[in-house]
């Protein structure tokens, strides 16, 4: 007798059942029923923002190239669950072979972030030559707490994409998975929780979008949106439930199957710059000679 | 320690060199066009209370003529240039406004009421500095983003704040132009003086018509010029509750959108900083242009073995400030920008008496006619204080005391806003750890109110975002094609 799994939230390091005790039928195209999913609730997502901003500045605080190797280890526990995501992209319709392809280009992105978590500050920094006698210089800086409306379309490959750059670059999120398809994202939660990703830093909710956007949006410690194609309406209200403590929004309609849907673009823009400024002392002797 | 007692002889700037015409038109396709509503509204000297001019007052579809011209230039003109010919004109326009600096300065004093040694000194030649700055920038744009193709976005509406008129004129119309856009821009109805000014220097400076728009009027021309269809590009300068309307009216559009909002920001004193000369930052951080500073000091705080010396130093410090006539070059602190603002900052005054701080004002004459507020301190401030919280954009410091840097930092993150934030001490590695956790889009350590062309300047949080200046200033004007 095969045993079934039960897919749960991932918050905080842990995989909690919704707090309001709701499920919902996961179904293939043909209308099979595949697996019961979490229905998160509005509550869930305050739990799952209180958790992310409690993690964020730790995992900010961490090196660049500690950031770079976790998220390489990402990649390496991925790997090992090849099979299972196959498995769970096909349960929703999809060839063996679409499915294959997305996982890969998932763990790609994956090695490909995990190289930019300490190369995109250096690019995205200056030093300012000002007209005065001060140390001027440019850095980027994690915005926060990133709530994530995760592509709508594919199962893995697109909130991949949208996660790493975003998590590589000092940020905590709040992810939403895709509704239809959500399986992927909780087994993405279990390749977290084994890949020295500390808890909080992601956390993924499923269940119906359009009922937990609007407290996400709305949210006045998340610091940013990261939303993908949606129903124009619910685009609309999110984006007017952002402005309450100005939110960053950056939506993000690419097709994320194409190799080329990265680059450091998609971490910078979840990054502010901050400008230090700092007085030279003026000395008499010196002409600067090395 | 002993009061001072300053009687300066006055040291009037001469206004000869500067010739305010009785009525102003809009500036639009290079040529000086009457409102169509034929409205207008008069524009007063704070100092005084005297009348300088009447300004024409754009409606909508004054608006809509100076988008189209705008339009016009773009597709027909300004994206056909090379990036060297861009620059060849901005670098015309910089020197342009070098020559008739004084002109600009004396303007900008009599329509803003800022001090003339600040217009003289910062303002103008500030304004100067960010043209040749972007100048520069504008044929070497594709080595700016490596691996990345970029481009113009094409048509950029600009709504400048009444606090550094001219210069954030400069911020916006610089790198817009040196990014191939071309632009309608609405100053702030009490300081349009300088910007019609410069539409002059555009005429001189041969720029080609509609390359640049200035069209005058109230907050309902900047909301017509907003919502104008055809815009492609809105930066905005001003306050938070204006700044969050914006971006509410570009929700659905393709209008790419930079803001630059208020701040209450944090200027904090350590222990071990060289006192007197944090003092004096204190000072320039709050008192710096009447307080009308978006990024201003306004909320000091002290570590507490030093609180009662700081203080001290402070009040004797305000005794020497000299509040006046904003053409004398003795003064420090000139007229307030309006009579509405005055009666904001009054307003605030009152209520932090209310709120049960304790004022601090020394004893100053003021002129008998125009806008003046005496600087003033208030100290025992609860944290949770309106005047503590809200920006009051006037000369008004609350200050505050704390005991450790966790306390500090927790205090100053404590706001909505995150423009920038001030760190006096001796310890560098002290420095790097609190700027590197303060949320503030700038940090000046040891120094306040510092500004440059090379220098990206924005906020964090409800202070808006985006970058104006430096190289992270040119990606608000520009398109990504990969």
């Amino acid at each position: 007798m095969e045993i079934l799994k039960t897919y749960k939230l991932y918050i905080g390091g842990q995989f909690p059942r919704t707090e309001s005790g709701r499920s919902y039928l996961v179904e293939s195209p043909d209308g099979k029923a595949i697996a019961n999913a979490c229905l998160a609730s509005k509550k869930d997502v305050r739990n799952a923002v209180q958790v992310a901003r409690k993690a964020q500045s730790s995992w900010a605080a961490k090196t660049a190239f500690n950031k770079g190797q976790i998220l390489y280890r990402i990649a390496e526990v991925f790997e090992g669950r090849k099979a299972q995501l196959i498995e769970e992209m096909c349960s929703l319709g999809a060839s063996i072979q679409e499915a294959s392809q997305e996982v890969q280009i998932a763990i790609d992105r994956c090695v490909y972030y995990a190289g930019w978590a300490d190369k995109y500050q250096a690019l995205s920094s200056s030093v300012n030559p000002v007209a005065s006698s001060h140390f001027n210089f440019s850095v980027p800086e994690p915005m926060g707490v990133v709530g994530i409306v995760a592509c709508q379309e594919t199962a893995l490959s697109g909130l991949v994409s949208q996660m790493l750059p975003i998590i590589a670059g000092g940020n905590s999120v709040v992810l939403l998975a895709n509704s239809k398809k959500p399986l992927c994202a909780i087994t993405l939660g279990e390749v977290l929780a084994t890949s020295d990703v500390p808890g909080g830093v992601v956390n993924i909710l499923t269940g119906n979008v359009a009922e937990m956007l609007p407290t996400l949006a709305g949210h006045m410690d998340v610091n940013a949106l990261c939303l993908a194609k949606l129903p124009t309406e619910l685009m609309v209200s999110a984006q007017e439930s952002a402005i309450d403590n100005l939110k960053r929004c950056i939506i993000q309609t690419q097709d994320f199957s194409e190799a080329s849907a990265q680059g450091m673009q998609y971490i910078t823009d979840f990054q502010e710059i901050k400008t230090t400024w700092h007085p030279i002392e003026q000395l008499a002797g010196g002409m600067g000679g090395y | 320690m002993s009061s001072t007692n300053w009687n300066l002889e006055p040291s009037l700037e001469s206004t000869a060199v500067v010739q305010i015409k009785a009525q102003y038109e809009l500036f639009i396709n290079g040529q000086w066009q009457a409102p169509l509503s034929k409205t207008y509204f008069d524009s007063v000297n704070p100092a005084d209370e005297s009348h300088l001019a009447k300004i024409a007052w754009a409606q909508a579809q004054d608006i809509d003529l100076a988008v189209q011209a705008a339009r016009s230039a773009y597709e027909n003109v300004w994206s056909k240039l090379s990036g060297a010919e861009r620059g060849k004109y901005l670098f015309r326009i910089a020197r342009l406004m070098q020559e008739k600096s004084r002109e600009l300065a004396v303007l900008e004093t009599l329509d803003g009421g800022k001090p003339i040694k600040e217009s003289r000194d910062v303002d103008v030649p500030l304004a100067c500095n960010h043209f040749f700055y972007y100048a520069g920038w504008a044929d070497k744009l594709q080595e700016a983003f490596a691996g990345r193709e970029v481009a113009a976005l094409g048509l950029a509406a600009q709504i400048t704040p009444w606090n550094f008129p001219l210069l954030m004129l400069a911020w916006k119309i610089a790198p817009a132009l040196a990014c191939g856009n071309t632009v309608v821009l609405k100053p702030a109805e009490t300081t349009s003086l300088t910007a019609l000014k410069f539409a002059e220097i555009c005429q001189e400076a041969g720029l080609p018509a509609g390359v640049v728009n200035i069209v005058t009027g109230y907050g309902d021309s900047g909301a017509a010029l907003v919502a104008h269809p055809d815009v492609n590009k809105i930066a905005f300068t001003g306050s938070t509750a204006v700044g969050k309307q914006i971006q509410k009216a570009c929700i659905g559009t393709d209008k790419k959108l930079t803001l630059e909002l208020g701040g209450k920001s944090a200027n904090i004193i350590l222990e071990d900083a060289p006192i007197d000369q944090a003092v004096e930052g204190v000072i320039n951080a709050i008192f710096f242009n009447q307080g009308h500073v978006c990024c201003a000091g306004s909320r000091l705080y002290v570590q507490e073995s030093i609180a009662t010396r700081v203080i001290e130093k402070l009040k004797f410090r305000l005794q020497s400030i000299y509040v006046g006539n904003p053409l004398d070059k003795n003064t420090d602190i000139g007229a307030i920008n309006s009579k509405k603002q005055l009666e904001t900052i009054e307003r605030y005054i009152s209520l932090g008496v209310e709120e049960g701080a304790e004022m601090y004002q020394p004893s100053c004459h003021l002129p008998a006619k125009g806008y003046y507020c005496p600087p003033t301190l208030f100290t025992d401030v609860a944290q949770s204080a309106r005047i503590a919280q809200e920006e009051i954009f006037g000369p008004v410091l609350t200050i505050q005391t704390f005991r450790t840097i966790d306390e500090v930092l927790q205090k100053a993150n404590n706001s909505p806003y995150g423009l920038a934030a001030g760190v006096w001490t001796d310890k560098g590695a002290r420095i790097f750890g609190l700027s590197s956790q303060l949320q503030a889009g700038v940090v000046w350590a040891n120094t306040y109110n510092k500004f440059d062309p090379a220098s990206p300047f924005g906020g964090y949080k409800e202070s808006g975002f985006g970058r104006e200046g430096g190289l992270h200033g040119l990606s608000a004007y520009l398109k990504f094609i990969n």
